[in-house]
C-alpha cells in the first residue's frame, strides 16, 4: 500500500446558496482544489453526498460531476454513509490511490439542502435513521441526539449549560472563518433560551440546513513530495467503523461505539497516542454530539465531555482545540460536504494558512465524521511533513 | 414511507410486538433478524412484554413530514420488562411528566398515514399510567 | 349456556367541556348542560380511531377471558366511524389479538346499534356451536357537525365482548330485537357529518324503539323491570335514557351504574356496550342486567344477562371502564379539539 498525501483543497462558502445548484457547488469546490494542487487532470473522482435524490431529485452524480468538471470519461462514483459521506469519499479515494489503482483522485463532498422545504429536509435527514423502527415513529435527528443528551445528563450529570458551551465555543471559532454560514457570537443564555427543537436541544444546539461543497486532491505521497509546491500533508490514518443505526439497539445510549472503534484503530494506524494530536475537527451536528465524541475518541474520560468543554479544554486557546473552523454548528452542515470540509480546515491549519484563526500548534490533527446517530464513523489523522 | 406492502410486511411486529429469541445464545431481537450476532440462524418466536419504563426521552417540536399536526409530541426509548428496548412515541403524556424511569404500557395507535386517501399505518406507542 | 366470557372497554384520555364548545358558538352552556344532562365528552387523540379503540377494548376482553386469540372464530366491529369506508376494521383487531387467519370478520353499521349487532351475531354463532369464541365490538369516534347540538355529545370510546360457552361470566338469558324503517338520523355517502330530524328523533325514534326493545324482551323472558339489578339503554345524552327508564318503570338506582354519558358523551356504537362493561365491572354473581341499544334508522337490540360466579375472577384482570373515564382526564380547548378532529383547513404538506 502506498502512502497518500493531500495536495489540493477547495471549498465554497457554506450557507443558503440560492444561485448555485448541486453541480455548481461541487464543480466550484473541485476547480478550486485542482487549482490549489496545480493539476488540470484527475484520474478519478469520488463524490460524497448523502441524499441528492431527496434534496435535489438527482442521483447518478459520480458521472454528472465528472462530466461537469470536464473530466469525463474518468471514473466517477458517489459514496454514501449519511452525514459521514464526505469522510467516506476521502477514505474511498485513499483506497484507490494507496492500492495503485489511480494516482490523482479528487475526493469531494456536496449537499444542496435548501431547494426543499424544512419538513422535507427533516424527512430526508431522517432517512439516515432506521426507517422502519425509528423514522417510522416520527423521530427526527435532533430527537435522536436529544435522547442521547437526556441520557447523558441523567447518567453523568452533564448540565444544560455544558451543551450550550459547545455551541458558544464553536461560534467563537466560526466568527473567524470566512466560509462559515453563521458568523455570529452567541452566549450560553441565548442558546438556552432559543427556540426548542427537541427537548433538551434548542435551535442553537443544532447545526443548520446548509448548501455547500468541499473537495481535496490526493495522490501518492512520493508524488506529492516531488511537487513541493506547498507543505505536504500526509494522511497517516484512515479508518471507518459501524454500529447499529438504531439508537435504541445500543447497550449504552451515550456511547458512540463506531467513533471509539474508528479512533482507536486510527491512533494505532498512525502510531500515535491521543495526546500527540494537536487539534481535531469533529462532527458536532448537535452540541451533545461533540461531548460524546470527545469521550469516544479518548480525549476525556466517559462522562467528562461536558465538564471538559466547560473548563475550556476544547477552546481555540485550550489544550486540545476542537473545531477551529466553527464546526458544523457555525460553519454549516451540508451533510455530504462536511467530512471533506473538516479535511479542508485541517489542511489549512497544517499549512499555516488559517489567518486569524490559525492555531499555534498545528502539526498533526484528527478529523472525525459521523453518520446518523453514530451508525458510522470515519476518522482521519493528517500530519504536515 | 407508507405503502400497502410495507404496512402488511410489518404487521406481525407492529401489531403484536412479535420478536424472536436466538435458539443458540438466547438474545432477543426486535424486529426479527435472519442471523444473530452470535452467528446462529435459528430463532424461536417470542412476544415482547407490554410494560416497561422510559430510559431516555425527548419532545419533538419540529416534526418531519406527516407528523406536523401532532407536534409537540413525546418520544422515548422504552426498556420493556424483559430488558428489550423499543423506540416509540409516548402518547397521552404532557411533556412535564417525562422522566427517566417513567412507567409505561404499550398501546395500539395510529402512527402515520399515506396522505388523506392512502393507507393508514398502525403500531405501538408507550402510554404512561393516567 | 352461551354468554360473555371476557369483556373490555377503552376510552381516550382527552375531554372537552360543554362550556368550551358553547363559548365558540355563543350558546348558553348551562341550558345545554341541563337539557342534555351532560357536562363533558371524550375526544380521541390525533392517533386514535375506531381501529385503535377497538383493538384496546379487544385486548382487555382477551385479558379477562384468558383464552388464546387463535380460538376466536369470528370478530364483528360495529361503528359509524370506521377509519376506512372500504377495508375492514375487524381484520386489524384479529391481527392484534392473534385470531388470524382462521376467523370470520365483518364490520357492521346500523347507526348507534352496530355494536350490539356484533354482540348478537357473536352470541348466535357460539350458541349454535359454529365457532368456539366470537367477539362483538361497539366502538366510535363519533362525528357531530361544528355548531350542531351533536357537537356537545359526540364522543369516542368502545367496548368488546367475547362470547363463548365455557367459563361464562354473564350468561345471555334472552335476546330480542325491534326495528322499523325510520329516517331520524343519517349520513349520506361522502358527507362528513351526520344529520338528524331534530325533535323527530325523540318520540318517533329513540323512545319508540327502546320501548319496543325493552317491552319485547320483558314479554319474551316473562320478566318485569324490578327483576333486574341493573339496566342500561343507549345514551345519546343523559336525559333520554333516564326519561325512558322512568316511563318503563326502572329506577335511578338500576340505571346509575351504566349511565356514563354525563362525563363521557355519546359514544354512538360504543354507548350501551360501554354502559354494560361498567356494570360488569361492578356486578356480582346472580345479578341480572337488562341492556337495550338503539340505532337510528331505526331499531334496538335488547339482551338479558345473568352474572355468574366466574365474573368476580375476571373483573380485576384488565382496566375498568370507570378508571378510563374518571382518572386524570386531559381537557382540551376548542382550538386543539378541532385540530385533533381535523376540522381545520390547511395547506397540503409538501
Amino acid at each position: 500500500m502506498r502512502d497518500v498525501a493531500i495536495i489540493g483543497i477547495g471549498m465554497t462558502d457554506f450557507g443558503e446558496m440560492w444561485n448555485d445548484s448541486l453541480r455548481d457547488l461541487f464543480v466550484k469546490a473541485s476547480l478550486e482544489a485542482m487549482d490549489d494542487a496545480g493539476v488540470d487532470h484527475i484520474d478519478g473522482l469520488v463524490a460524497g453526498c448523502m441524499s441528492p435524490g431527496l434534496f435535489a431529485g438527482q442521483e447518478h452524480i459520480g458521472s454528472l460531476m465528472a462530466d461537469y468538471l470536464g473530466q469525463a470519461p474518468i471514473p466517477g462514483v458517489r459514496v454514501e454513509s449519511a452525514c459521514a459521506s464526505g469522510g467516506m469519499a476521502l477514505r474511498t479515494g485513499i483506497a484507490y490511490v494507496a492500492s495503485g489503482m489511480h494516482n490523482v483522485v479528487l475526493c469531494g463532498g456536496v449537499e444542496k439542502m435548501t431547494d426543499v422545504s424544512g419538513a422535507q429536509a427533516t424527512y430526508a435527514l431522517a432517512t439516515a435513521a432506521d426507517q422502519d423502527y425509528e423514522a417510522f415513529h416520527g423521530v427526527t435527528f435532533p430527537g435522536l441526539y436529544a435522547m442521547m443528551a437526556t441520557a447523558h445528563m441523567h447518567k453523568y450529570g452533564t448540565k444544560r449549560e455544558d451543551l450550550a458551551q459547545v455551541a458558544v465555543k464553536n461560534h467563537d471559532n466560526g466568527l473567524l472563518n470566512p466560509h462559515a454560514q453563521y458568523r455570529m457570537k452567541i452566549t450560553v443564555e441565548q442558546v438556552i433560551n432559543s427556540v426548542k427543537v427537541a427537548d433538551p436541544l434548542n435551535i442553537l444546539d443544532c447545526s443548520p440546513i446548509t448548501d455547500g461543497a468541499a473537495a481535496v486532491i490526493i495522490c501518492p505521497l512520493e508524488m506529492a513530495k516531488k511537487m513541493k509546491k506547498k507543505p505536504v500533508v500526509k494522511i497517516s490514518a484512515s479508518t471507518h467503523a459501524t454500529d447499529t443505526i438504531a439508537l435504541h439497539q445500543r447497550d449504552d445510549i451515550t456511547w458512540l461505539k463506531s467513533t471509539a472503534e474508528a479512533a482507536a484503530k486510527a491512533y494505532k494506524m498512525a502510531g500515535v497516542k491521543p495526546e500527540q494530536i494537536d487539534f481535531a475537527e469533529v462532527h458536532d451536528c448537535f452540541t451533545i454530539a461533540e461531548i460524546c465524541v470527545l469521550e469516544a475518541m479518548g480525549i476525556v474520560k466517559k462522562g467528562e465531555g461536558g465538564k471538559a468543554t466547560r473548563e475550556g479544554l476544547t477552546a481555540r486557546d485550550g489544550k486540545f482545540p476542537v473545531n477551529p473552523s466553527g464546526g458544523l454548528k457555525s460553519k454549516g452542515h451540508p451533510v455530504g460536504a462536511t467530512g471533506i470540509a473538516q479535511i479542508h480546515e485541517i489542511v489549512t491549519q497544517l499549512r499555516g494558512e488559517a489567518g486569524r484563526r490559525q492555531l499555534k500548534r498545528a502539526r498533526r490533527a484528527l478529523a472525525q465524521n459521523m453518520g446518523g446517530s453514530g451508525g458510522s464513523a470515519v476518522v482521519h489523522i493528517l500530519e504536515v511533513l | 414511507m407508507i405503502t400497502p406492502a410495507i404496512v402488511r410486511r410489518n404487521t406481525p411486529h407492529r401489531y403484536r410486538m412479535e420478536a424472536q429469541k436466538c435458539a443458540a445464545c438466547g438474545k432477543v431481537f426486535f424486529p426479527p433478524r435472519l442471523v444473530c450476532t452470535c452467528g446462529s440462524r435459528k430463532f424461536k418466536a417470542y412476544a415482547l412484554p407490554s410494560e416497561g419504563k422510559v430510559i431516555t426521552h425527548t419532545v419533538i417540536r419540529t416534526a418531519p413530514r406527516g407528523f406536523g399536526d401532532e407536534a409537540p409530541y413525546c418520544m422515548g426509548i422504552v426498556e420493556l420488562k424483559d430488558g428489550s428496548r423499543v423506540l416509540c412515541q409516548i402518547a397521552d403524556c404532557e411533556p412535564h411528566r417525562l422522566k427517566v424511569g417513567l412507567q409505561v404500557t404499550i398501546e395500539f395507535r395510529k402512527i402515520q398515514e399515506a396522505g388523506e386517501s392512502g393507507v393508514i399505518a398502525y403500531g405501538y406507542k408507550a402510554v404512561p399510567e393516567r | 349456556m352461551a354468554g360473555i366470557v371476557g369483556y373490555g372497554a377503552y376510552i381516550p384520555r382527552y375531554r372537552i367541556k360543554v362550556e368550551e364548545i358553547a363559548k365558540v358558538w355563543g350558546a348558553d352552556a348551562p341550558s345545554f348542560k341541563k337539557g342534555l344532562m351532560l357536562r363533558e365528552k371524550s375526544v380521541p387523540g390525533p392517533d386514535q380511531d375506531v381501529i385503535t379503540i377497538s383493538v384496546e377494548a379487544a385486548r382487555n376482553a382477551m385479558k379477562r377471558a384468558g383464552v388464546s386469540g387463535a380460538k376466536v372464530g369470528a370478530i364483528y366491529v360495529g361503528s359509524e366511524s370506521h377509519p376506512y369506508a372500504v377495508k375492514p376494521t375487524g381484520t386489524a383487531v384479529a391481527e392484534v389479538i392473534g385470531a388470524v387467519n382462521d376467523c370470520h370478520c365483518a364490520d357492521l353499521s346500523f347507526a348507534c346499534k352496530a355494536g350490539s349487532e356484533g354482540m348478537f351475531l357473536a352470541y348466535g354463532l357460539v350458541k349454535s356451536g359454529e365457532v368456539e369464541y366470537a367477539m362483538g365490538i361497539g366502538s366510535d369516534t363519533s362525528q357531530g357537525a361544528p355548531g350542531d347540538a351533536l357537537e356537545y355529545s359526540a364522543a369516542a370510546g368502545g367496548a368488546a365482548f367475547l362470547m363463548g360457552l365455557k367459563n361464562v361470566v354473564a350468561e345471555v338469558e334472552c335476546q330480542y330485537s325491534f326495528m322499523s324503517d325510520t329516517p331520524d338520523f343519517w349520513r349520506r355517502e361522502y358527507m362528513h357529518y351526520p344529520r338528524h330530524g331534530g325533535r323527530f328523533t325523540g318520540d318517533m325514534a329513540y323512545f319508540k324503539h327502546v320501548r319496543g326493545g325493552v317491552e319485547g324482551i320483558l314479554k319474551k323472558a316473562k320478566g318485569k323491570p324490578r327483576d333486574f339489578k341493573y339496566a342500561v339503554f343507549h345514551q345519546p345524552n343523559g336525559k333520554f335514557p333516564m326519561k325512558m327508564a322512568k316511563d318503563l318503570g326502572f329506577s335511578d338506582e338500576q340505571m346509575k351504574t351504566g349511565l356514563l354519558v354525563p362525563t363521557l358523551g355519546n359514544t354512538y356504537s360504543g354507548a350501551s356496550p360501554l354502559g354494560l362493561s361498567a356494570i360488569l365491572d361492578e356486578a356480582k354473581p346472580g345479578d341480572r342486567i337488562l341492556m337495550c341499544s338503539f340505532g337510528s334508522g331505526a331499531g334496538s337490540d335488547a339482551f338479558i344477562f345473568t352474572c355468574t360466579r366466574e365474573l368476580p375472577k375476571v373483573q380485576g384482570k384488565a382496566k375498568k371502564t370507570r378508571d378510563y373515564l374518571d382518572t386524570n382526564p386531559f381537557y382540551l380547548d376548542y382550538g386543539t379539539y378541532v385540530k385533533f378532529r381535523r376540522k381545520i383547513r390547511k395547506n397540503v404538506e409538501d
